[in-house]
């Protein structure tokens, strides 16, 4: 490579919070104590917890040298697959910190939230627009909530009818988190294979669907990258047996206003704010998991839900068929902030454009790279694609010493050994807002590293090089857990 | 559009690159019955400067304390509470290293995420008395569900108990959780000095767990040790539920009284009310269930050349691994919150946070005394901490109405959820309320 993206660094060392403990010292303005002392009981007192003392620049230095071990989208490109690592807008984070709604009570009374509260009635009609489907609850605290919610709306719409069944299908491309969303309801998985093509054929689904079956669950597009293209055709057997359609969205990027979700015969959808509508992922949360359904699913929706009366926005638990509520208040508020605000940025064609270019940046990514890694289905992909560690097996380099290696480059690893589907999987999702020049790079990075394979493997064995720390020992965490200091 | 980096230039290259004519060329993969011919109906796009106003004006109505065009004094808490936030946390969550990286799949460019949710998982073990916190759920609610499902789990048994005094919309959240795996949820009433009547549970068998909220919905203490010590005999988990974890920098932790697993709502260690969300499910139990936990665990471990470092641990528990048989479904947690929340115990330490506990609940007192003293009745007598129940007049919602068009929120009506309490309604005085804006208040009320 011409020019290293990480060639040096100064990295501080900095130990843990209590290892730097001065009993005396503090990094809070205590308010002033100005009433009396009230008696308290002996029996009731503690003893307060073993926190170490710092001064504020100590939490400072303390938290700022641990940010700089870090590596965000803000570093550089991150492109795990399924997770929709795309940049952050800062207004955004701006905008979700004013005061109105950062400390808005939400036991207050509605005509006291009425900005709060129109702001959600309209990121759920923004919603339910994008996906073309008819109502939306924005409840669920993350995907895998999200995926819960269209379980129990199955259920206890199937239950409505006076029906009761015990198994959901699961195909084998499906996310990770669905069995376990699935099993919550009691429904016992049922796998399904994906066809030659990486996606399910009607036949598989018809020879398992049955009517004891609650529908299935999708993933489209699927972790494959690829556009389950018979979709509606599933759908229409899936029906035929009294089942309903749940379709996970996190792949939503791909198809922002290029797919009618309700015409392909999706029942219920969930999205993730923190993925497709550009809200950071935090280091692993909070995000938001809307679920989107068709009409005969609305009256099932959680509650408290938002409405409308005489221009006027309130709360109502007056859904006797709701599955009942999924959060302590409403949902992760400061996230949908951030999500409307992107959605009003964007607008309806900025948000097929970044789809548009999803797929594009995906796609190039994918002929770049398919000469030195093994690319398993070889098709035109949406917005991701994954390779397998094939081709290097014969240096006996595997998809996890590539990952490390591309560390040194600068660059953070694709998502790996997922799709289960996929043996070795390296799967790689660079989003709309990597440039060609990003791309360009990673793709050269990427091919030094097969080359290295064949020529110097054990370069790979013992990368990465150039981080804080060399490869962990994730064997000896998990035999000696130590999850506290 | 800023966001997206393209020139049409760039687009030509890509689309020769990939041997493609068009951008619509690249979706042929959808079938025409999928696809849409319709835009979606969205109001125009904004610039920066005009999301900005939109934004301040959407957000100018809302009730809070402080605010420059809208000022308000609010006494609401019931699971959100107002404290100071010290501006180093805001300032710190502009280190987007933190902010933009994903859940910390690769630890060698992690560890910044991964030693802070480490040390978070610490000091919250150490505040609730336990051996091990993982690294957060989404919030109280449903840190609670968790509990309850994972005591079955442990117990093989399919019936809990639940106070009556946990936050109702908790126990809702149970509801919904527990309801489709056929699991029996017994309700637990209260006493009249306003704690949980736990006399019944001695005649109950098969109980995989008991949850009790302390200090309670009302903003009472419960007599946790006793119902410790009623479960330790019986073989059932006792869980304590929390929405104000502040508690515990005065009063005993769940831990030293007996609580198999504690869990609830971080919220009130620096993180906004937020309209309700994000908050931070805190969760911790004793150690032989470690492995029976849900939701993720960061540990400490070694790199090749023996250094400390740390990693998540323990996967086999989780739902990626273990499918439809891990401890939980949950992937995405509130690890930004857990940070926030780490960084205010940090800035607070053991001293600041036993002063700051201490004046919550001296405030709350003072509170209560002179609302006593203005003739108000206090109709529980057990002790508080930052949160109580006032029972007004008859005739009060009219003050309270009134009160309401001053910019002050005296609290929250009961009887909503507890329709025996008329006229009850629960107050929370935090460090934000001075002494002034207390008789302020109790002046406005009489009058």
């Amino acid at each position: 490579m011409s020019k290293p993206l990480a060639p040096t660094g100064l990295n501080m060392n900095e130990p843990l919070l209590w290892e730097m403990d001065k009993p005396g010292r503090t990094a809070f303005s205590m308010p002033r104590h100005d009433v009396p002392s009230a008696p308290l009981h002996d029996d009731l007192a503690g003893d307060g917890p073993d926190f170490p003392d710092l001064n504020e620049m100590g939490v400072i230095r303390h938290y700022t040298r641990l940010s700089q071990w870090n590596f965000g989208v803000d570093t550089g490109m991150y492109p795990l697959g399924s997770c929709t690592m795309k940049y952050n807008p800062k207004i955004n984070e701006k905008v979700s910190r004013l005061k109105g709604f950062a400390a808005l009570h939400p036991m207050l009374p509605a005509l006291m939230t009425q900005g709060a509260l129109r702001l959600m009635a309209e990121l759920e009609r923004f919603l339910a627009e994008i996906t073309a489907m008819d109502a939306v609850s924005l409840q669920p605290a993350a995907g895998a909530q999200g995926e819960l919610a269209g379980m129990l709306l199955i259920h206890a719409y199937l239950k409505s009818l006076g029906v009761k069944r015990s198994k959901i299908i699961i195909p084998d491309t499906a996310h990770g988190t669905n069995p376990a969303s699935a099993a919550l309801c009691g429904y016992r998985p049922v796998r399904v294979t994906s066809g030659e093509k990486g996606i399910l054929t009607p036949h598989a689904v018809s020879e398992v669907m049955d009517e004891d079956t609650a529908g299935i669950m999708i993933t489209n597009p699927n972790t494959l990258g690829l556009f389950e293209e018979n979709i509606k055709e599933i759908a229409r057997i899936v029906h035929g047996k009294g089942g309903q359609v749940y379709c996970d969205g996190a792949n939503m990027n791909a198809v922002m206003g290029m797919v009618h979700m309700g015409n392909s015969g999706v029942d219920v959808l969930h999205l993730n704010l923190h993925k497709t509508f550009s809200a950071p992922h935090g280091g692993g949360g909070p995000g938001a998991g809307p679920v989107c359904v068709a009409n005969h699913l609305a009256p099932f929706l959680p509650v408290p839900r938002i409405v409308v009366k005489d221009g006027v926005y309130h709360l109502s638990e007056a859904f006797p068929q709701s599955v009942g509520r999924l959060h302590s208040f409403l949902g992760n508020f400061g996230v949908m902030i951030k999500a409307y605000a992107y959605i009003l940025s964007m607008g309806a064609e900025g948000l097929k454009k970044a789809s548009q270019l999803a797929v594009l940046n995906a796609n190039y990514l994918k002929e770049k790279l398919k000469t030195v890694l093994h690319l398993p289905y070889d098709r035109p992909c949406m917005h991701e694609c994954v390779f397998s560690d094939k081709f290097q097996r014969d240096q006996k380099i595997t998809t996890l010493d590539m990952a490390k290696r591309l560390m040194d480059f600068g660059f953070h690893p694709p998502t790996i050994y997922f799709p289960l589907v996929v043996d070795g999987a390296i799967m790689i999702e660079p989003t709309e807002t990597e440039s060609l020049e990003e791309i360009d790079r990673f793709v050269e990075a990427f091919r030094i590293v097969t080359r290295e394979a064949s020529e110097s493997p054990d370069l790979l064995r013992g990368s990465p090089k150039r981080c804080r720390v060399a490869r962990l020992d994730e064997t000896l965490a998990a035999r000696r857990p130590c999850l506290m200091g | 559009m800023r966001y997206l980096p393209h020139t049409r230039e760039d687009i030509a290259v890509m689309l020769q690159a990939v041997g493609l004519e068009s951008m619509d060329a690249l979706f042929s993969a959808i079938p025409d019955d999928c696809g849409r011919r319709d835009i979606p109906d969205l109001p125009e796009p904004l610039t920066e400067w005009e999301l900005d106003e939109h934004m301040a004006a959407l957000s100018g109505n809302g009730a809070v304390t402080g605010h420059h065009d809208n000022p308000h004094m609010v006494f609401l808490g019931a699971g959100r509470y107002e404290h100071f936030i010290p501006e180093t946390i805001s300032y710190l969550l502009g280190r987007s290293e933190f902010t933009t990286a994903y859940t910390p799949y690769q630890p060698e460019m992690s560890q910044g995420t991964l030693q802070a949710i480490y040390e978070y998982q610490t000091l919250t073990a150490r505040l609730l008395g336990l051996d091990a916190a993982n690294a957060s759920l989404y919030d109280g609610a449903s840190a609670l569900a968790e509990a309850l499902l994972m005591a079955t789990r442990i117990t093989r048994k399919k019936k809990v108990a639940l106070s009556g005094l946990v936050h109702p919309h908790y126990r809702q959240v149970v509801q919904t959780y527990l309801r489709p795996s056929g699991i029996e949820i017994v309700d637990l009433p209260y006493l009249s000095n306003g704690t949980t009547d736990t006399s019944a549970l001695g005649a109950m068998e098969d109980l995989a767990g008991v949850a009790v909220q302390s200090p309670n919905f009302w903003g009472c203490i419960e007599g946790l040790a006793e119902i410790g010590d009623m479960c330790e005999k019986s073989g059932t988990l006792f869980i304590t539920v929390f929405t104000e974890p502040l508690a515990y920098a005065l009063f005993k932790n769940p831990g030293d009284q007996g609580a198999h697993i504690a869990c609830g709502e971080g919220q009130s260690l620096g993180i906004p009310r937020w309209f309700g969300g994000p908050g931070l499910g805190m969760f911790a139990c004793r150690s032989q269930y470690m492995r029976n936990m849900p939701g993720r665990l960061v540990g400490q471990t070694e790199d090749k050349q023996g250094r400390r470092g740390f990693v998540l641990t323990l996967a086999t528990r989780e739902q990626h691994i273990r499918r439809e048989k891990a401890t939980s479904n949950i992937c995405t947690n509130s690890s930004l919150c857990a940070l926030m929340a780490a960084m205010y115990m940090a800035s607070l330490g053991g001293t600041g946070i036993r002063e700051l506990a201490r004046l919550n609940y001296d405030k709350a007192a003072y509170l209560k005394g002179a609302l006593q003293r203005a003739g108000f009745r206090i109709p529980f007598e057990s002790p508080c901490f930052n949160e109580f129940v006032v029972e007004f007049p008859p005739g009060f919602k009219a003050t309270y109405d009134r009160l309401l068009r001053r910019n002050i929120v005296a609290g929250l009506p009961l009887d909503p959820w507890y329709p025996e309490l008329k006229h009850h309604y629960l107050l929370c005085v935090t460090e934000t309320r001075t002494r002034s804006h207390m008789d302020a208040f109790v002046e406005e009320v009489t009058s």
